[in-house]
């Protein structure tokens, strides 16, 4: 039993080293140098704290607790025992907030953390727009082919945000499908649309990118909605209308509400769609922490920008959980067969086929993708894909396509196998809900979700540069980054799976005389298996889109697909698109490939996220 | 006069017919029971009655007004279903108001009604509970009254008390038919339980694979069963056919019958439906009786199920079963399986049916 529990300090003991010390190192340097004025600073945490308290005794009186609970109140400890040391800290003057206080003063950043909440305000409400009508598809409706479509609206999401990006330049770039055809057809000399570089694509690209997070979450609780309160509602004498908006919408919110979270917080993050579809005039927070770390080494302000993020983000998390348990207690749910029916009549078929049709649309950017990559000249060939191999412009940076994909193919391997032991072992200590402080624990193995890649890169590039920890110039350094992203999706999709396997399993084997270790390669893995199939591809996929981490921490020789893809497009000339094209068309192909495997295997329904 | 008229209705779905052919009427003011094993098309006729289902042919009226394409919201009746579909994000005043709010009523008429409607149901002074605070029982009388509120011209029941445990649903039965009764509503009850069927309804109208079998009171139903299922639907023990052989005379499964009074009547070569009253036969032990009684037929004990004061003994008896209910105090009522036994059938247990199918 003791060796048991001990096992969980190997977890422990990698999120200390790697996460939170990063994470300390990225507070000591925002917080590092002399007793200043404390400026608006401490207005801000003063204002934040006083609601954050309230929220936190009105929480308290709730009598029983949910995992979830303990979670969010864990989380919401965090920030409040943080903000009384600091204020504390500050009175006394032991560290200086100059960082915080220049960001705040400085109209500019003032502008970014604004820009950041309304474009991801706008991405959001686009997204759910865009969601709601697919998740009322695959909630209320079967048909032939329904799996298949499933599977096909997932693809965006799982996507690397490079090859998204890419995607919308080939869509709708200058040299684009859409101008090409339309110069093509008009005989025009110049692409007649122009909205690469503006507000209007990343709104796209983040409902492309995230849609199928609300298809996904509402479409699941909407099928399990008991259909016999619709048919309450009417017999009660409410109308369609009347009893979508007093019975169906709000027992949905819920579940709208904590995708709609999620998606905010994915859109308020994104860094390589912003990066490379935005420019340099629509700054997030994020593309500012890297310029700011990559361009300007200003650090400190850096720091302070990250943290900044950090508090906001996790504020999200903190939402999205409430919901979550929300929506859990609140609405009694049935099994999915009970709600699927199909009513057929014309008006309904057509409405049916427009979503479908919806649905396939939603993928132009990756037919897109590949049609450029493989277009030059007036025709199609292989000319992107064989120019690849050669490097003609000699440059310092070029790697041979070979090295990039084997550097991402072994980076993404060591990744995937130290994400699932990490993974499996946090995982088998939390689905033993005896252990106390499991919901601490979740809570806190669940931390790294909440940071971005660029805030994680650069937490590693300040931490990890001096002896005995210097591993700037190890190829560790990017893997380690990318099981901090990816180890949380192991974690997530095998609970599911552990909890619903009966611990007498592992007794009966232990009475016929089998050992724990053959317990669990003759009894556990087998009934594991497919979950253990999707976290490691996930965990692999995860690594080969890894973008944001990779940017600040790679060398030359480590190369991976999308810094290469990002490399070439940083290049002028219609060559390297080219080649950027090609290059994102190969990693497309590669984890979709993965996650072919994950739809066939998928654990019931217990989803990605 | 019947006010609701169910003529000829059938629904198919992709996995075969759910209901053929039914027809059914209801009189205003009556409670109409729909007894069936599951499966057999009750609740697919409530939900065509209700519109939320609609017909493939036949036709539905309601007070000499045809229903066909009418919207469930338009057809002015109620239905409370079998997991209640109480609104789980709104209180009991929620609830109740629901039909009214949907009505337009006046704000003060919909408070108004909703406190008179919680005191019919015992439940004033719940207006601001939440579903999940509620007992099973509170639910249940939460369901009624939302169901009561808009004043349905029909009230329809599907199976709602098939959760609850047995001494809450028998005294729910007593209330609800009371309010019902009350109120002068008119209903449908559907439910597969005959004991809950013959305390809830004025007359009972029994299905089975998708068409209605018989109809009528509890009382011409016990008295002229028309079919051997009919029958056993009603909880009759004894069932069987046979065929009258001689006047006074019947042949069963079991042997030949001796029968008197009334039953002589009937026509010798006549198919006959044979209910034999099971608390009207004696059974003696063969080895404890010395010689048999007078017309009495060899048997042996299959099982005994002892349920409170008496037991019912199932006995094979040449071709068939039969089974008897014996009280504690009868001689030799310690039978086990395999016991040789004497069972007497005296001519007043036996009543036939004419079988006219």
């Amino acid at each position: 039993m003791t060796a048991r529990r001990l096992i969980i300090v190997g977890p422990l003991a990698y999120l200390a080293i790697f996460f939170l010390y990063p994470l300390g190192a990225i507070f000591e340097r925002s917080f590092e140098g002399s007793r200043t004025d404390l400026g608006p600073v401490t207005e801000v945490l003063v204002a934040a704290a006083v609601p954050l308290i309230a929220y936190l005794f009105a929480h308290r009186k709730s009598p029983e607790k949910t995992p979830i609970q303990t979670l969010s109140t864990a989380w919401f400890l965090a920030p409040v025992v943080a903000t009384a040391i600091v204020l504390l800290v500050l009175r006394i003057g032991v560290i200086s907030v100059d960082p915080f206080n220049k960001l705040l003063g400085d109209s500019y950043y003032l502008g970014r953390i604004w820009f950041t909440i309304w474009q991801a305000t706008v991405s959001t409400m686009l997204t759910v727009a865009i969601g709601l009508p697919v998740a009322y598809l695959f909630a209320k409706h079967d048909f032939p082919g329904k799996s298949v479509l499933k599977a096909v609206s997932t693809v965006p999401f799982i996507m690397p945000t490079i090859v998204v990006a890419m995607g919308f330049i080939a869509l709708l770039g200058p040299q684009g499908l859409v101008n090409s055809a339309l110069m093509d057809v008009f005989g025009l000399d110049t692409p007649p649309t122009r909205i690469t570089n503006t507000l209007l694509i990343i709104f796209l690209a983040h409902a492309f990118y995230n849609y199928s997070i609300v298809v996904r979450i509402v479409s699941t609780f909407w099928a399990n909605l008991n259909p016999r309160l619709e048919e309450s509602a009417a017999m009660l004498g409410a109308g369609r209308f009347n009893t979508f908006r007093y019975v169906t919408l709000p027992l949905l919110l819920p579940a709208i509400v904590s995708s709609a979270v999620l998606a905010f917080a994915f859109a308020f993050t994104s860094f390589g769609v912003v990066l490379v579809l935005g420019g340099s005039q629509f700054a997030t927070l994020e593309v500012a922490t890297y310029e700011l770390t990559a361009k300007l080494f200003r650090l400190e302000l850096a720091g302070a920008l990250a943290i900044i993020q950090m508090v906001f983000t996790y504020a999200f998390l903190l939402i999205y959980t409430r919901f979550q348990a929300g929506a859990a207690v609140r609405v009694d749910l049935v099994p999915h067969e009970v709600t699927s029916k199909g009513r057929r009549s014309a008006s309904r078929t057509l409405f049916l086929i427009a979503i479908i049709m919806g649905v396939l649309a939603m993928l132009s950017p990756l037919w897109a993708l590949f049609e450029r990559a493989l277009s030059s000249g007036g025709g199609y060939s292989f000319t992107h894909f064989t120019s690849l191999f050669s490097n003609e412009s000699g440059s310092y940076f070029y790697r041979s396509p070979i090295t990039t994909i084997w550097n991402s193919v072994r980076f993404a391997t060591a990744t995937m196998v130290i994400s699932l032991v990490v993974g499996t072992i946090v995982a088998y200590f939390l689905a033993r809900p005896r252990h106390r402080g499991a919901g601490v624990l979740d809570a806190l193995f669940m931390l790294p979700l909440g940071v971005s890649a660029v805030i994680m890169g650069f937490g590693f590039l300040i931490a990890f540069n001096k002896d005995p920890l210097d591993l700037r110039a190890s190829w560790l350094i990017l893997v380690i980054a990318h099981t901090l992203i990816a180890y949380p999706f192991v974690i997530r999709s095998l609970l599911p799976a552990l909890r619903g396997m009966p611990v007498q399993l592992q007794e009966a084997a232990a009475v016929l005389g089998a050992s724990p270790v053959k317990t669990f390669f003759h009894i556990d893995l087998p009934i594991l298996s497919r979950a253990l199939l999707v976290g490691a591809t996930f965990a692999f996929a995860v690594s080969m889109g890894e973008f944001g981490a990779s940017l600040l921490l790679v060398r030359p020789e480590f190369t991976t697909m999308p810094i290469a893809i990002f490399r070439l497009l940083s290049q002028p000339g219609a060559a390297n698109i080219g080649q950027a094209l090609a290059m994102s068309s190969i990693l497309m192909v590669i984890v979709a490939m993965g996650f072919v495997g994950i739809e066939r295997f998928r654990y019931k329904d217990m989803g990605g996220f | 006069m019947p006010i609701l008229e169910v003529s000829n209705i059938s629904k198919s779905f992709s996995d075969g017919y759910a209901v053929e052919g039914v027809s059914m009427t209801a009189d205003s003011g009556e409670i109409v029971g729909l007894l069936g094993p599951s499966g057999c098309g009750k609740t697919t006729l409530l939900r065509l009655v209700a519109g939320l289902e609609h017909p493939d042919s036949g036709s539905i009226s309601f007070d000499g007004v045809p229903l066909n394409g009418l919207a469930p919201k338009d057809r002015g009746f109620g239905l409370m279903f079998q997991d209640l579909a109480l609104f789980p994000h709104m209180d009991v005043v929620g609830n109740v108001s629901f039909g009214l709010r949907m009505q337009k009523l006046p704000k003060p008429e919909v408070r108004a009604r909703v406190d008179e409607l919680l005191a019919l149901v015992d439940l004033a002074g719940y207006g601001h509970r939440k579903m999940h605070e509620l007992s099973g029982g509170e639910r249940q009388r939460v369901a009624l009254a939302r169901s009561l509120a808009p004043e349905p011209k029909l009230l329809m029941f599907d199976e709602p008390f098939g959760s609850l445990d047995r001494g809450l649903r028998e005294s729910l039965q007593m209330e609800v038919r009371a309010i019902l009764k009350k109120i002068g509503m008119t209903s449908i009850y559907v439910t597969h339980d005959r004991d809950e069927a013959f305390a809830m309804s004025d007359s009972i109208v029994i299905m089975d694979k998708g068409a209605v079998v018989q109809a009528g009171t509890a009382q011409e139903l016990f008295k002229s069963p028309k079919s051997e299922l009919v029958a056993r639907s009603l909880g009759l023990k004894n069932v069987m056919m046979g065929t009258v052989s001689a006047i006074g005379e019947i042949a069963t499964p079991i042997g030949v019958l001796h029968v008197g009074g009334a039953e002589l009547s009937i026509a010798v070569g006549s198919r006959v439906l044979v209910l034999i009253d099971d608390r009207k036969i004696s059974v003696a032990d063969v080895a404890g009786a010395g010689s048999p009684p007078d017309g009495a037929f060899t048997g042996v004990v299959e099982g005994v199920n002892f349920h409170g004061g008496e037991s019912d003994l199932m006995a094979r008896i040449a071709e068939g079963m039969i089974a008897c209910s014996i009280r504690p105090e009868d001689a030799g009522s310690q039978f086990g399986a395999g016991d040789e036994v004497y069972v007497t059938i005296p001519a007043n247990a036996v009543r036939l049916v004419p079988f006219g199918g």
